[in-house]
């Protein structure tokens, strides 16, 4: 098959090259929100993918019926309906994490990302591409929730799905847990460090410079 | 009274959208370039959620909710499901009517705001504001409350964090750390500070 290698790499390119969170800056809001525990991470990483994939499908087969000018709202109810779907099958399943998760299920429809994708790619091109695009950039978004869920829980209690990795001191280990990674800051701090990391290991993705300083010549004595 | 301001001012400080519960993070982050743009796309929220929250409260109570179908012939209906469809209609329908009506009949105003309008329909903080409102079961005084703080939380994070960023324009950062990375460590910081509000409610 000739598509193959272009549909290979629209599939690998948003893993890290054109990563959705680091790069693209979509779909932070439940990037941060959800990742004080690896399982809750895990969750919303897989809603979102399958959101994000059957919408894309849905959108990209509808595409030359919908009129430009209400294409927003056809695109929102769409997404909408498969995330009240996600949700009640997340309550009759998994209540416990579904109630930890609270609104932030429900919010993926308002997820930039899933937008985001559905109107720069679904929506020019056929089902099976934007597909796997959706697929592509729904795994780079679950990379850094699982990366980030797994660092906060680890630092944060000293466990890792609940189970113990780092004995803490008051178990009789040696692993003081910072209390920080739990709570809302460190959460920034984490996304911000792992953006350094991510341009200064790919440097042809950092910002360009947006004012220049001016050229001041030094005072001589 | 004394109940409406405090919830105002608790959705304002201590449930900081943005920066406690990471909500409408990707245009808090996009538009905090330049403090003018800034300004625009607080008042917008103040607006949008200010009227939205109060509308969806309305609606859910009086026909969403468990058993709100009573009067009707109906004690046993539960469309609770169906809120986030209702919820993110109404949104989009009234952001989709303030732009024709500010572009009909102001169009200076227009010229400014307008551009933030169609992206305060995909906006979560707007949208979390309703779903909150049904969580918490506020009253429709109280969602009021609650939509005008949340509102202006936003919009004071949002203002705040594009003065520190104009003043960082000239700043000598790594260049991995330019633009985005530094925002998240400079939101983080602005988040450490936030969460000292949360003491102020508890008593």
């Amino acid at each position: 098959m000739a598509a193959s290698p272009r549909l290979w790499t629209t599939l690998t390119e948003p893993l890290i090259r054109q990563n959705p969170i680091t790069l693209q800056i979509l779909g932070i809001c439940s990037a941060l929100a959800v990742t004080t525990a690896l399982d809750t991470a895990l969750t919303m990483a897989a809603s979102l993918t399958v959101v994000l994939v059957l919408s894309a499908g849905i959108i990209s087969m509808i595409r030359k019926m919908i009129p430009g000018t209400i294409r927003l709202i056809v695109q929102i109810t769409i997404v909408a309906s498969l995330v009240i779907v996600i949700d009640q099958i997340l309550q009759a399943y998994f209540f416990d994490i579904s109630r930890r998760l609270s609104v932030f299920v429900s919010l993926i429809t308002t997820n930039c990302l899933v937008l985001g994708r559905t109107e720069s790619f679904a929506r020019n091109n056929p089902p099976l591409a934007s597909m796997v695009d959706a697929l592509g950039n729904g795994l780079g978004y679950s990379l850094i929730l699982v990366v980030i869920g797994a660092l906060r829980e680890v630092l944060g209690r000293g466990k890792l799905f609940g189970f113990e990795v780092l004995p803490t001191v008051d178990q009789g280990g040696w692993f003081t847990p910072f209390n920080l990674m739990l709570l809302a800051p460190s959460a920034f701090f984490m996304l911000g460090g792992l953006v350094w990391a991510v341009r200064s290991a790919l440097p042809e993705q950092a910002e360009p410079i947006e004012h220049t300083p001016p050229e001041v010549e030094e005072p001589s004595r | 009274m004394s109940d409406f301001f405090g919830l105002f001012l608790s959705a304002m400080f201590v449930d900081n959208m943005p920066l406690t519960l990471f909500l409408g993070l990707c245009t808090f982050l996009a538009l905090s370039r330049r403090p003018g743009t800034a300004v625009g796309l607080g008042i917008a929220v103040i607006a949008a959620m200010g009227f939205t929250v109060p509308l969806n409260q309305l609606i859910y109570t009086s026909v969403l909710a468990p058993g709100a179908l009573a009067w009707a012939g109906f004690p046993d209906l539960d469309l609770s499901y169906l809120s986030l469809l209702s919820f993110i209609g109404v949104i989009a329908a009234t952001v989709q009517l303030t732009e024709m009506v500010i572009d009909r009949f102001f169009p200076r105003i227009y010229a400014a705001f307008g551009v933030f309008l169609p992206l305060l329909t995909v906006h979560c903080a707007i949208l979390a504001g309703s779903l909150f409102m049904v969580e918490r079961n506020l009253t429709f005084t109280q969602s009021i409350a609650f939509g005008l703080g949340s509102g202006a939380g936003f919009a004071i994070a949002v203002i705040t964090l594009s003065a520190i960023r104009v003043r960082l324009a000239y700043a000598d950062l790594p260049s991995g750390l330019r633009g985005l990375g530094i925002t998240f460590l400079l939101t983080g910081l602005m988040s450490l500070g936030f969460s000292a509000f949360a003491q102020m409610v508890a008593q």
